[in-house]
């Protein structure tokens, strides 16, 4: 009976891991859209009349701007990811998982 | 030192490096040979995955792209670098955690199925080596304007360098070359770059530069100007380009799924110590490769500016020296079609087709005569946007040794992509054909022999492909991301995303979005060229957006025909959930 609750709750803490996983990624993606096909295309005719420096503003989404957010995404998903792992004890901070031959 | 002098030592004692690294990091094991015994430190990995991905289009090419080009340039730059964020949350880190050597060992486990790792292995050959073709002929073109040696020449040395170094250390010696392959080239970029943002605009950061006042007293900024002088001579503005809105998203997603789906960008993952340092090693990757993508706008915007302002209503007989090296070696093209002896630059085409050279015919002001049949517009002017980077220093006017640094950095550019691309397709043959599938029995020192093999078969096939190039294979670089983005990254996102994903299901899906995308790709590019036009295309969606419907395609097909049969059987539900979760060590293990 122990063990099995024992083993229920590890599946329980795996599928609250992965729902935070999946909520941390819905809102990052989101914002991938939105830097990318959102201001440098969809909406670039739009921002094009506010200038950023000597830049039209939807254009410096599409050539610079989207790519700055790309950085910028990556480092907070890897960070924040980092920080939910240990929250459910299943980092791999110890872990060191060689492959071995095939 | 004559700048031809300064090109050659420049670009052996690069050689001498890539060469001596080789040597230092031979592969022992398939382990090494495969994934550098998964060993690689993120930061590294990051620098090597780096130069694996930025190839000789995006060095030589894409600012020229985007010079003529403009805003609609921007799907090349979103499209390159966003596939990033997909790779580092969407696929990087479950597949390291996965923890096998290959983009068919994953997919031939997770769908428990030999046909689906054949399917895997047949997109990824076909994508590598259309993508490999223009890396040797990236070499081949470096080789022929600045060593001037014969192109056939320059590939095969090209491929004797990259044979060395990819046959004896594999993805070992492969990675640490790159690392050097990267800081020669990022140097090779970002110098002619500062040199031509501060002459221009007095702004030596580029990525500012653009952005910034011009320097010649005119009062206006860089994009202004480019604006109003192209709209006068004719052609869109700069920052409003002439692609539908439609077509510029899809050709941006098709670029992005497209790039996370190519199997030697993913396998680069493989090499780190653990899954967290997937994520980390993506995000540095991405770094290393911004600092040449944010630069190449700024690049094309004043290669561009100098282009118009040297060659429009200019004498022939007064153009710079680079115009007529260029000319003779026929990337650029001038048709005094009104014989004032002044060369006319306007938008249209200056005459039909690539130019071709009446033998021996000079005209009245020196310059080449052609054969082609004229246009009827006032354009006189034909060049080939791939001369763009290589030409910018010239055009600039900077030092000799900047060209010599240039020509060297195009050389580590295709090298270490065509290194890295070499490297899967051998993989493929020696570990998912010869060891999953036909001669599972094979000992580790046979398969290693066969990865050699195949690694070296490879090279001569991509080397005859640079030799003599086939019309098609520009025409066909949209294949590549189309069917990465149509068949394999589907595939592998449902794999780690969806439980219920069974074997039927994401063969149908992979067959489908392949099927599809291939064929509306062929019609417009191989079968029917004169239909390529925006009026015959699904939805306004030219053949290089395509790959994003096929992978709709394939989500739609897949989940569908996973409805109608048996689920996944309970190991692969246990898989799943293993490599959703980091913690877990001695997980990877021989199959």
């Amino acid at each position: 009976m122990v063990e099995d609750e024992s083993a229920n709750s590890a599946s329980e803490t795996r599928r609250a891991y992965w729902r935070a996983n999946l909520r941390l990624l819905g809102t990052l993606m989101g914002i991938w859209f939105t830097v990318s096909f959102g201001a440098g295309i969809l909406f670039r005719p739009f921002l094009d009349q506010f200038m950023l420096g000597g830049f039209p503003l939807g254009f410096w989404f599409a050539q610079q701007g989207s790519i700055y957010g790309f950085i910028v995404l990556i480092a907070i998903y890897a960070w924040r990811m980092h920080r939910i792992e240990r929250e459910f004890a299943l980092d791999d901070d110890d872990a060191d998982t060689p492959i071995e031959g095939g | 030192m004559a700048t031809q002098t300064l090109i050659y030592l420049f670009v052996g004692l690069s050689f001498a490096l890539y060469i001596g690294i080789a040597i230092w990091s031979r592969a022992a094991s398939t382990s090494e040979f495969y994934v550098a015994g998964g060993g690689v430190n993120p930061v590294v990995n990051g620098m090597a995955t780096a130069a694996d991905w930025m190839s000789a289009a995006s060095f030589l090419s894409m600012a020229g792209l985007i010079a003529f080009m403009g805003y609609d340039g921007s799907v090349y730059l979103m499209g390159w670098t966003g596939g990033y964020v997909m790779l580092a949350l969407l696929l990087a880190p479950y597949l390291r955690k996965f923890g096998q050597f290959t983009v068919p060992d994953f997919i031939g486990t997770r769908y428990y199925s030999n046909i689906a790792r054949t399917v895997a292995v047949v997109c990824l050959i076909f994508i590598s080596f259309t993508y490999i073709a223009g890396q040797m002929r990236g070499v081949g073109i470096v080789f022929s304007r600045f060593l001037e040696i014969d192109v056939t020449l320059g590939v095969i040395l090209g491929m004797g360098i990259v044979f060395f170094y990819a046959v004896l250390g594999g993805m070992k010696g492969i990675t640490y070359t790159q690392v050097a392959q990267y800081c020669v080239l990022i140097f090779a970029y970002l110098v002619p770059a500062i040199f031509i943002s501060l002459l221009a605009t007095g702004n030596p950061v580029p990525q500012l530069g653009l952005g910034s006042e011009l320097a010649d007293g005119s009062g206006m900024s860089v994009l202004q100007k480019l604006d109003s002088s192209l709209v006068e001579m004719g052609f869109p503005a700069y920052t409003d380009g002439s692609k539908s809105m439609v077509d510029v998203f899809c050709i941006t997603a098709a670029l992005m799924i497209g790039t996370a789906g190519l199997p030697h960008v993913i396998v680069r993952f493989f090499t780190v110590p653990k899954a967290s340092d997937a994520r980390k090693s993506a995000g540095w990757a991405l770094v290393f490769i911004a600092l040449l993508y944010t630069t190449a706008p700024a690049v094309s915007a004043f290669a561009r500016l100098n282009f118009n302002q040297s060659v429009s209503d200019t004498r022939y007989a007064e153009a710079p020296d680079w115009f007529r090296n260029w000319e003779a070696n026929g990337l650029i093209a001038w048709r005094d079609k009104n014989g004032d002896g002044v060369m006319q630059y306007e938008a249209g085409d200056a005459f039909e087709g690539a130019p071709e050279y009446t033998p021996g015919g000079t005209g009245a002001s020196g310059e080449r005569l052609l054969d082609n049949a004229a246009t009827d517009n006032a354009n006189e002017v034909y060049v080939d946007r791939d001369i763009m980077v290589l030409a910018n220093p010239e055009i600039a006017n900077l030092p000799g040794w900047v060209i010599a640094l240039v020509a060297a950095g195009g050389l580590a550019a295709a090298l270490s992509t065509a290194a890295g691309l070499l490297l899967v397709i051998s993989t493929a043959v020696s570990h998912d054909l010869l060891k999953s599938t036909f001669r599972p029995q094979i000992s580790e020192k046979g398969e290693l022999l066969a990865a050699r093999v195949a690694a070296t078969a490879a090279i001569v096939v991509a080397g005859i492909l640079g030799i003599y190039p086939p019309g098609w294979v520009a025409q066909v670089v949209a294949f590549a991301f189309g069917l990465a983005a149509a068949s394999l990254f589907p595939a592998i996102f449902m794999g780690i995303f969806s439980k219920r994903m069974n074997r039927e299901g994401a063969i149908a899906g992979m067959v489908s979005g392949l099927a599809f995308t291939f064929l509306y790709i062929a019609w417009f590019k191989l079968w029917a060229p004169e239909l390529n036009a925006a009026e015959h295309w699904l939805f306004g969606i030219s053949p290089e957006g395509i790959g994003v419907i096929g992978m709709l395609l394939n989500f739609a097909v897949a989940i569908t025909v996973a409805r109608l049969t048996a689920p996944p059987p309970p190991e692969v539900d246990a898989l799943v959930e293993n490599i959703r979760v980091p913690r877990g060590a001695g997980t990877a293990h021989a199959h």
